[in-house]
């Protein structure tokens, strides 16, 4: 039997009260929402918090919504709140497409869109989405509330530019009108991790020429879970397969990937960049370049 | 703490590490919901909290303070076994039945929320429940069947 080690539990009952929670006991403390990355890896020993601070009755941190210009995802929203969301879908089907694939139903009904970007798991699928999607980070700490852009989140595998006393509240992705996007991912089985994936947002001009791209990657070693060599190249050139070949042929030179039960790194390698370039296909196929 | 198992409210004084599954075997003894993988892989543990269902492997028992859980001993009512069960009985929805608890709870859910699932949407909803007898075939045919039963019990057919 798999049971975490001791631990104290306090359910929160606002943000201000999760991070006074966090203040008083310092890094031993984590936050719970969905528990589907934290308590496996108490059960394991790979973390022993001493403290937990459950945040599932925060319904201020749940919803997705539009304002001001900004599509807003609550840290609290669940990842099947996500897939039903019919504005997400609509204006970034590249959430959509992802949130298909992250494990399960049954999982998806508890696990945390928040917990799994605060994971920071290399082959977790929506840090390579919203990284992708330039999203906004909004985070609520002692010192009140700060955003950090997406790029600068991730500091390495399992680490976040979110504080020990901090939590993260919302993520705000920037609306394109007309942009595409779009998340492919290659799996050994329903609900596994990804091999690889790739996922874009690309913005068209008249002509089809690319005026803005993001590119996210999974599980390839990215600690930043993008190709910023293969947006560089884009940017700027026809959306065609000349354009998109040379794109994931930069995404799979620059990517890291490391051989593990997975497979091994050339063959991951190929995988960056041949799924860079469907997931950029798919993405500019459902963008508006203006002129239709 | 206190949660709503089934309908009936029951007070623990629990260890924050407790699981819920363990609650709902060791204290409350309804081993209907079996305890599988420990990982949140295998389903076996499938129960409602608060109408959606979860996976309480992975789910701490503090965590159901005020909520609602519904197990497989639900399932049947005062006029017999649910439907679900029945159709898991005549198409051979089960071997060993060990996963069978969160097959029914899962598959439950399903019809509740999509009366009509086609076979695709039948396996994307079980994809998270591991049959080790692999009796895939027939456990979406069992929720077919309940499906077709339910429509003419409506009268909608």
């Amino acid at each position: 039997m798999q049971v975490p080690a001791f631990f104290e539990y306090q359910r929160a009952t606002s943000v201000e009260h999760v991070v006074a929670l966090l203040e008083r006991f310092g890094p031993e403390a984590r936050i719970v929402a969905g528990g589907h990355s934290l308590i496996p890896m108490m059960k394991l020993r790979l973390a022993q918090p001493e403290l937990l601070v459950d945040v599932n009755d925060l319904h201020e941190l749940s919803g997705v919504s539009v304002v001001d210009g900004q599509l807003r995802i609550g840290a609290l929203t669940r990842h099947a709140e996500l897939l039903a969301s019919a504005v997400a879908g609509e204006h970034f089907p590249i959430l959509h497409d992802a949130e298909r694939v992250i494990a399960d139903p049954v999982v998806r009904n508890r696990g945390t869109v928040g917990g799994s970007v605060c994971q920071a798991d290399p082959s977790e699928d929506l840090s390579g989405v919203f990284t992708a999607l330039r999203t906004v980070a909004v985070v609520r700490g002692p010192d009140g509330e700060r955003t950090v852009p997406m790029r600068e989140f991730f500091r390495g595998p399992y680490e976040t530019a979110v504080a020990p006393a901090e939590i993260l509240v919302e993520l705000r992705v920037p609306l394109r009108p007309g942009a595409g996007s779009a998340y492919v991912k290659v799996d050994r089985r329903a609900g596994d991790w990804a091999v690889a994936a790739a996922g874009a947002v690309v913005s068209l001009g008249p002509g089809r020429v690319v005026t803005e791209v993001g590119i996210g990657l999974t599980a390839v070693g990215d600690a930043d879970f993008t190709a910023v060599e293969a947006e560089d190249l884009l940017r700027g050139e026809v959306a065609d397969e000349d354009a998109f070949a040379a794109a994931g042929a930069a995404a799979s030179a620059h990517c890291r990937p490391v051989a593990d039960q997975r497979g091994p790194v050339d063959y991951k390698r190929h995988l960056a960049g041949e799924l860079t370039v469907r997931a950029l296909r798919a993405a500019a196929a459902r963008a508006h370049d203006g002129t239709t | 703490m206190g949660v709503t198992v089934n309908g009936v409210e029951h007070v623990r004084e629990v260890e924050p590490r407790l699981l819920l599954v363990h609650l709902l075997r060791d204290e409350l003894r309804l081993t209907g919901t079996h305890w599988g993988c420990d990982t949140s892989n295998c389903g076996a543990c499938t129960v409602w909290m608060d109408g959606l269902p979860v996976k309480s492997c992975t789910v701490l028992a503090v965590m159901a303070d005020g909520r609602s859980v519904r197990t497989v001993e639900d399932l049947e009512g005062p006029f017999g076994l649910d439907q679900i069960q029945t159709s898991f009985m005549d198409c051979h929805g089960l071997q060993c039945g060990f996963c069978t608890p969160g097959m029914l709870m899962t598959a439950r859910k399903l019809l509740d929320d999509n009366p009509d699932p086609t076979d695709t949407e039948i396996r994307e909803a079980i994809s998270g429940q591991i049959c080790r007898c692999t009796g895939y075939r027939n456990i979406v045919a069992a929720v077919r069947h309940a499906a077709v039963a339910e429509a003419l019990g409506r009268g909608d057919t």
